[in-house]
Parts: C-alpha cells; structure tokens; sequence
C-alpha cells in the first residue's frame, strides 16, 4: 500500500472524505479494515438510523459526526439537515456520532467539513423527508406527490390533516431508501434556515462551564498522568529514578511507556501517574531521568538558516513549474527586484492543552479524545489494547482549539499506554510546556523570489525558489521526501500574469515534528506571493490594488498547482471580486494622514477566495493597526453568522503570527516554553475586524483557514505604504515582525 | 491539611496537601470542570474565579491560602445561564471552542462589578490578561458592554 502513502494534506483529507476509514487505509494503517474498492460496494446507509433520530414523542435528535474544534461545524451542519428535513430549527438537538468509520467520515480537518458535508448531508436529510412523506402517503393511501414536509410534519389535502414525524419514524424507517443521486433537493430560493443568521446551538454551554472538552473527562476511578519526555526531538529515556517521585503525595505509580506506532509520532517517556493532576506534575518535577538525546541534539535554529541560505546558493532545486524562461528574462532585464522572505515554525497552542483519557478492560475499552481524527484514536487505543476497532468505543470530546494540531494521535498513543498498564481510567494530561516543546509546528521556509516589470509595467518574470521543512518529509514514504509540491499549494498557482514563471523547491533537514497548522502551506505562500506582488507594483510605481486587477486581468481559470485534474480552478475573476469588495468597504482611495497606509493581499484557498485591507498608523516606532477589512467570497453562505466568526478568528490567529513571536530551535529543543515567551495577540491588541460576505450561489467552500494567508501580507503592505514617503520606507519580508524591524 | 471556605454559596471542605493550587482541587477533587486548566503560571486568565469578589487566577493559588474565604466559580455565577454576563456571551455568540470563556466571562463579571459602564479602554485594561486564542475578542467587547446596558450595535 506504499502508493497510498499520501503526504499532501488535501489528496489525505480528501481520501478520507471518499471513504470514511481511508484515514487509517491511506495514510497510517496497513490495508486491514476496508479499502476504497470495499468501501464503494457498501449498501446504502438508512438516514433515519444514521443522521437523524426521531421519537415517537417527536423528539428530533441530528447527528454531528465531525469534530467541534470552535469552528460552528456542531451548528452548520445540523443546518444542512434540518434544512432539507423541513424541521423547526428551534427544536432540534445534536449529538456527537459514535465513532464507527463505515458509516462516517469522522475526518475533521482542510476546512472542509461544510463543503464535503454540503451535498451528502442534504441527500441524507432529503432521502429522510422522502421516507417520511412515503410513510405518511401510505397511511393515508394517497399519492406522495400529494403529500409535503412542513415544520416537523407531513401534510395533505383540503383541510389539511398531518402526522408528525414521531408518528411517521417506525413505518418510514423501514421503507426502500430512495437513491442518493436522484433524492430531489429543495430549490434554495426555499430555504428558511441556511442563509440566515443562526446561533450557536453550543453558546449556552460554553458560557455556563457545562460543555465537556477532553480535559473534563470524569470517568469513575479516573486517574491522571503526566510524561516526562525527552525535550530533545526523538530522544528517548536511556535510565531514570523514580525513588524520589515515588513520595510525592498522591503519586501512585512511576514507569516508562512504549513508544510509537500506528503512524502515532512520539518517543514515549516516563508516566507519573497520580490521584491528581498536580500531584502527578509535582512527581515529575522529582523524577530523574537520564535521556538519550540522539542525533537532533545539535539542531538549531541559526544552523536551519545556515541550511536555507546554502541552499538557496545552490539554485536551482527541484523544478515545480516551469514557463517560459524566467531565467533568461532576469538575466536580460536591466532592473529587478530580487528578494528573500523567511518564516519561522509556528506553534499551534490550542488553549486547552493536548490530553487523552482512556480505560481498557479485558474485553473492551472505551477513551475521551479531544480529536480531529476520533477513527485514528479508535485504532491506536485498540492497537494498544489488542481488540478490534469496534471493541473501542472513542467519545469524541468538544475541543479547545484544534488548528491541525488534533489530527495527530500522539497523545493518544501516550495514554493508550498508560492505561494499558494502569489497568483503570487515566487521563494524560499535557502541561502548556509539554504542548509548547512536543508540538508538531508549521514548517520554517525561507524564499528567493526574483521578479522583473517591464516598461508598459507588466510582468515579465516572476520566480520563486522556496526552501522549507517540508511536513512531507516527515509523514512521507521515502520517494516522497522531497516533494515541493506539497509545500507549495496555491503558492505556485499564481494568479498574477507573467509569461516567464519558475517555481522550485528544496528540501532543508530539520528533526522538528512538522504538520497542518491552520491554513497550513497558504500561511507562508500567500506572505510570500502577496509581499512580492505589491514589491513588484511599488517597483512599477503602480498602485497595489490597480496593479494586482490589471495582472488578474480578464476572469480565467488557473488550473490549482499540485492537484488533480478535479480540482475546481482558481477562478481570477472571483478573486478580484474580493479584493475590490475589500478595497471599496476600506475606502482605499480615501487619502490617509502621514504615518498612515493602507495594505492590501488576496489570496485563494481551501476554494474560498479571501481579501483583506490592514489600515495601519505607525508613530514613533509603535504600530497600530487601525482595522480590518476582510472580503470573503466562500460560495453559498450557510451561517453568516458563524462564516464572520471565523474569519475573525483566523484573522488574530494569524496576527499572533505575525506580530509576536517565532518558535526557536536551539540544541535540538525547542526554546519557547509558554505564554511569556510565545506571546499571544490580546484584548488590548485585537484590531476592530469587518467581515464583508460576496452573496453567492455557488456551492460552499471552506471557511476555517483562508483568512489566515492574507493578513500578514496585507500588514506588512500597510507598514510599507505608511512609510513608503518617509526617509526609510520598512518592507518586511520575515516574520515574525520585530521592533527592529519598525526603528 | 483541611481547608474550609465558601464556594459558590456553600461551606466547602477539602483534605489535600496544601500548596495544591484552588484549580486542581475544583477540577480533580470536586470534579468541577467548569474552571480551565490553560499555562499554570498565571498568563492566560482560563482559571479565573472569583476569591472574595475579586478576579484571581486559581491556578497559582494554593489552597491554603483560601481558608475561610468566598470562592465564587462559572457554576456559581447561575444554574441556567441567566446571568446578564452570560446572556450577553449567547446572544453576541461570543464562544467559538469556548475553552477560554469561563475564565473570560468571570473576568468581566469582576470588571462590571467594579466599572458598571466600562470604557473600551477599561475593557482592554482588565480583559487582557485573559487569552482567546480563537480570537473572540471584538464580540468579548460587545458582550461586555451589552451586559453593561448599553445600546447593542448591529453587526
């Protein structure tokens, strides 16, 4: 199966997508549970049994089967069926799928849970409505087409009688289910719930402490654990003492875990397990362990950026696209802009740090997982127990934040194993340093581009050399080691018209963990491909956004770079829809005082086409941005409400990037620790944010993450349009940005 | 050691070692979840409750050191989320994983009770020591000023 050793993101999540186990199939597991051939072959699954549970007493129960990470999929998707099931909104509740792989795609990650749900879940919810009328029409012996959904019921004739579903549920539940594909769909001109602005259906508990994440997690008899694990990436224990651990109060048991497997990517440790979390973190601080720091030991951060400048020296890299002659064009211009961007790792920092609990007994176990990825949970807890998968029953918890960093089952496997050898309830629980040192970070990369404008100010070269700690290096089979093309993504799909353009790619080595990290490769491609455009425009002396238009030219199709021949085309058209949108909500042409400057990036991912102007001040050194402004164009709205949420989101998630600080590499550890070295933006940082929404009939694309590339670029476009009149106009091209950066 | 105090209304004793900080005995003694584990250190507000009417991180204070005082938790503040705070908090649709929000709204349960009618500097000065790392922070402001009564901007 080495050919379904898939590293890039997209081509895993959407295997996933197509075949509900494909996770385990295509990317960690051995072919054991299904193949996508199986999979095809499978019956048709009853949506009264899998999506929607009705009671007699007419209680409506929809099925969630992604993850709730904050992202609103818990609201939005319950949406979709309530739609197309003609139900009251207001008298719905939603409950966590049991993880069970054949019949779901549990998979929750590529902000694609609302476009891969959008058409499946509106069949389920319609081939339920059908079922429900064909049972009503029965009842009555009339014709279905009679017969319509309204509110909870099926109605008929003049006057009017119904039943309501609860009274419908035993009969319809045992009909023919109706062909997915021919299933008819409501017209969305009728739609009375997508579209408008909808509450969170998890608000209430969230604002009352009642919403159970992971870390709350009470099972009878629980225990908690913490691991002591090599700080250096993949040490391992060589020897340790557990004398004096052993005395702390309330430490029950001292031992070393196993180390990986099942894909699972951690180095196991030493297990302090404890009747409480602080006495198990205090039975840490007195444990001695020897560790055998290994080969990563001399690793640092100055020492990758040695790596990246040699090897951008070393031009040219593996060619990733290649048209025209960028080469030849540079060399015969007579001025160019040849600059270096540079990105450091990322940590992701969910606020709830990673933690696991899990209980197996002889014949079954059962395990709380905060996860994006509760059918890899499923399988390492039952590797780890020696059961069958549906042996395991995995509770797919709430979760404080995931951004990527829950796809992994690292700390699954770590508690799998301590309670395999606990032999009762235990909770591992991550302390922030553990989650800030053991993380798996967005790779660090560092850019050449080269770009020429002609006399008439187009483009006449545009190349970019990028090298980077490539995430497919890490989860790759070998062959794949060095495959650029998963770190470019959209960066390569440039949407700018030059006709001399060159990509290529370098692998640099790095033994730091490496992973998706919201929005992933587009956090680095659109700072580089935004900054570049805009250095690009100011070197023709045009302005940003007319020079980003004129390159975008008339709406065409650009084939996305990476993917295959299905993949829906970056579509120019929309993507200048979006930057003028942004452009006229900011005022762009409205003169602004000196010290202050307009930015602009737009940027396509995950489907969605995003805008962003930053309007800055900057003042004796201090940088102040002003606001946001963000133009969205994700296809049909389902929740504007949760859409605006996001995108605020995504928005300070990617300013902390930006703006505060990088994660270092220094002897093979990882330097930052918590909150007082790796800041976070806060209340008193977060800049005023508009959400401007393009009214769309196009089927809806993701949401979570394409905010995230744009809003670097566009701040650092501001920074240099604030100063560009000034003695020293500041261009920044590394992030994160740092007060020297503004002197 | 026992250590007696009022929480959430009610005299409450605990047996733990007594430089067991007031998080870890809501959350793994009395197994009320409600307060967050989020830095340990005092950095990101998730732990905040109330001692004595003041907002303070619960988990860098040790247990001994709230004998006899009143402890007022997220599960305090009301049965049923009708408190003005949390009303505020669902109907700005403030929370997105909502992990930070306990901590969040009981920082500006103390803020209110202190500034009835906040400023926007007031709001940044004393909600910044609560982290939200989904960025929850331009609907925190607006919650917090419709809690304090004033007119609610539209969107």
């Amino acid at each position: 199966m080495a050919t379904q050793f898939s590293v890039d993101r997209r081509t895993f999540l959407k295997t996933g997508a197509a075949g509900g186990a494909a996770l385990l199939i295509g990317f960690h597991l051995p072919a054991r549970a299904s193949d996508p051939a199986q999979e095809q072959e499978k019956p048709p699954i009853n949506p009264l049994n899998a999506w929607v549970r009705i009671t007699p007493d007419n209680h409506v129960t929809l099925i969630l089967a992604k993850s709730e990470m904050g992202q609103g999929i818990s609201t939005a998707l319950p949406m979709i069926l309530a739609e197309e099931l003609c139900l009251d909104w207001k008298q719905v509740s939603i409950k966590q799928a049991e993880t069970n792989p054949k019949i779901y795609d549990h998979g929750t990650g590529g902000s694609g849970s609302v476009q891969g749900s959008w058409l499946p879940l509106r069949q389920a919810g319609a081939a339920a409505r059908e079922m429900l009328i064909a049972a009503a029409a029965k009842k009555w012996e009339v014709g279905t087409d009679t017969c319509r959904a309204q509110n909870g019921s099926v109605v008929h004739g003049h006057p009017e009688r119904s039943y309501k579903y609860g009274e419908l549920v035993a009969d319809a539940a045992l009909l023919p289910i109706p062909n997915f594909k021919e299933v008819p769909l409501k017209n969305p001109r009728d739609f009375t719930i997508l579209g408008r602005d909808t509450h969170r259906v998890d608000a209430a508990a969230k604002a009352t402490g009642t919403a159970h994440f992971g870390i709350d997690a009470r099972p009878a008899g629980l225990l908690y654990a913490v691991i002591a694990r090599c700080p250096v990436f993949y040490g391992k224990v060589a020897s340790f003492d557990a004398t004096k651990a052993k005395t702390v109060p309330g430490v029950r048991d001292v031992f070393q875990i196993d180390i990986s497997g099942r894909g699972a990517s951690t180095n196991g440790g030493v297990a302090v397990v404890a009747d409480n979390s602080w006495a198990a973190m205090q039975g840490r601080k007195a444990l001695e362990v020897k560790w055998d720091e290994g080969a990563a030991a001399n690793e640092s951060s100055e020492e990758l950026h040695k790596q990246f400048v040699a090897n951008a020296a070393a031009n040219p890299g593996q060619i990733i696209r290649n048209e025209g002659d960028a080469d030849a064009a540079l060399a015969a211009a007579a001025k160019k802009v040849e600059v270096i961007y540079e990105l450091p790792f990322a940590a992701h920092v969910c606020m709830e740090p990673m933690n696991c609990t899990v209980h197996i007994q002889a014949d079954r176990a059962e395990a709380w997982v905060p996860t994006q990825a509760p059918q890899w949970a499923q399988a390492v807890v039952a590797d780890a127990a020696k059961l069958p998968p549906e042996k395991v029953v995995v509770h797919t918890t709430l979760m404080g934040g995931g951004f990527g960093r829950r796809y992994q089952a690292d700390f699954v496997m770590e508690a799998a194993q301590v309670a395999k050898t606990a032999g009762k309830p235990v909770m591992v629980l991550w302390t922030r340093e553990d989650d800030m040192h053991h993380d798996f970070y967005r790779p660090a990369s560092y850019h050449k581009c080269d770009g020429v404008v002609d006399a008439a100010g187009n483009l006449a070269a545009w190349k970019h050399f990028q090298t980077s700690t490539s995430i497919a290096a890490k989860w790759g089979a070998k062959g794949e080691e060095n495959n650029g093309k998963g770190e470019f993504g959209t960066g390569a799909t440039v949407p700018y018209h030059s006709p001399n353009l060159r990509i290529e790619y370098t692998l640099a080595h790095s033994s730091a963990p490496r992973a998706w990290w919201r929005s992933v490769e587009h956090s680095s491609s659109g700072f580089v491909v935004e900054s570049f455009v805009d250095e690009l425009a100011a070197a023709a002396g045009e302005d940003p956004l007319k020079f980003r238009l004129k390159l975008l030219g008339e709406p065409r199709a650009i084939p996305q770079f990476g993917e295959g021949p299905d993949a829906p085309p970056l579509d120019t058209g929309r993507l200048k829809g979006v930057l003028q949108l942004a452009a006229e909500k900011a005022g762009w042409d409205k003169p602004l005082p000196p010290g202050e400057g307009r930015g602009i990036a737009g940027f396509f991912s995950f489907e969605t086409y995003t805008a962003t102007v930053a309007e800055v001040s900057l003042h004796q050194n201090k940088l102040k941005i002003k606001r946001l402004v963000c133009a969205v164009d994700c296809g049909r709205v389902l929740n504007p409400n949760g859409v605006r949420a996001q995108v605020e989101s995504a928005a300070i998630y990617a300013l902390t990037a930006t703006l505060k600080d990088a994660i270092t590499v220094d002897r093979g550890r990882v330097v930052q620790s918590n909150f007082n070295d790796y800041h976070m933006i806060r209340m008193n940082e977060g800049p005023p944010i508009e959400v401007h929404l393009v009214s769309s009939e196009e089927r809806p694309t993701g949401i979570g993450e394409p905010t995230v590339p744009v809003i670097a670029p566009s701040l650092c476009n501001a920074i240099f349009n604030a100063t560009r009149s000034s003695a020293k106009p500041i261009r920044i091209r590394r992030l994160p940005i740092r007060a020297e950066d503004l002197a | 050691m026992a250590v007696t105090f009022t929480l959430n209304g009610k005299s409450q004793t605990v047996d733990v070692s007594p430089d067991m900080p007031l998080l870890w005995v809501l959350r793994d003694t009395l197994d009320m979840t409600g307060t967050k584990f989020g830095c340990g250190m005092a950095l990101c507000g998730a732990c905040t409750v109330h001692i004595n009417g003041e907002a303070t991180r619960s988990c860098i204070t040790p247990i001994s050191s709230v004998s006899g005082k009143k402890i007022m938790t997220i599960e305090g503040l009301s049965a049923d989320g009708s408190h003005p705070v949390q009303k505020a908090w669902i109907e700005e649709d403030v929370p997105q994983c909502g992990y930070c929000q306990s901590g969040q709204i009981m920082s500006a349960v103390a803020l209110l009770a202190k500034k009835p009618k906040p400023t926007d500097a007031d709001i940044d000065d004393f909600m910044s020591g609560n982290i939200c790392r989904c960025g929850t922070y331009q609907r925190i402001r607006k919650a917090i000023h419709r809690a304090a009564g004033a007119p609610v901007q539209k969107a």
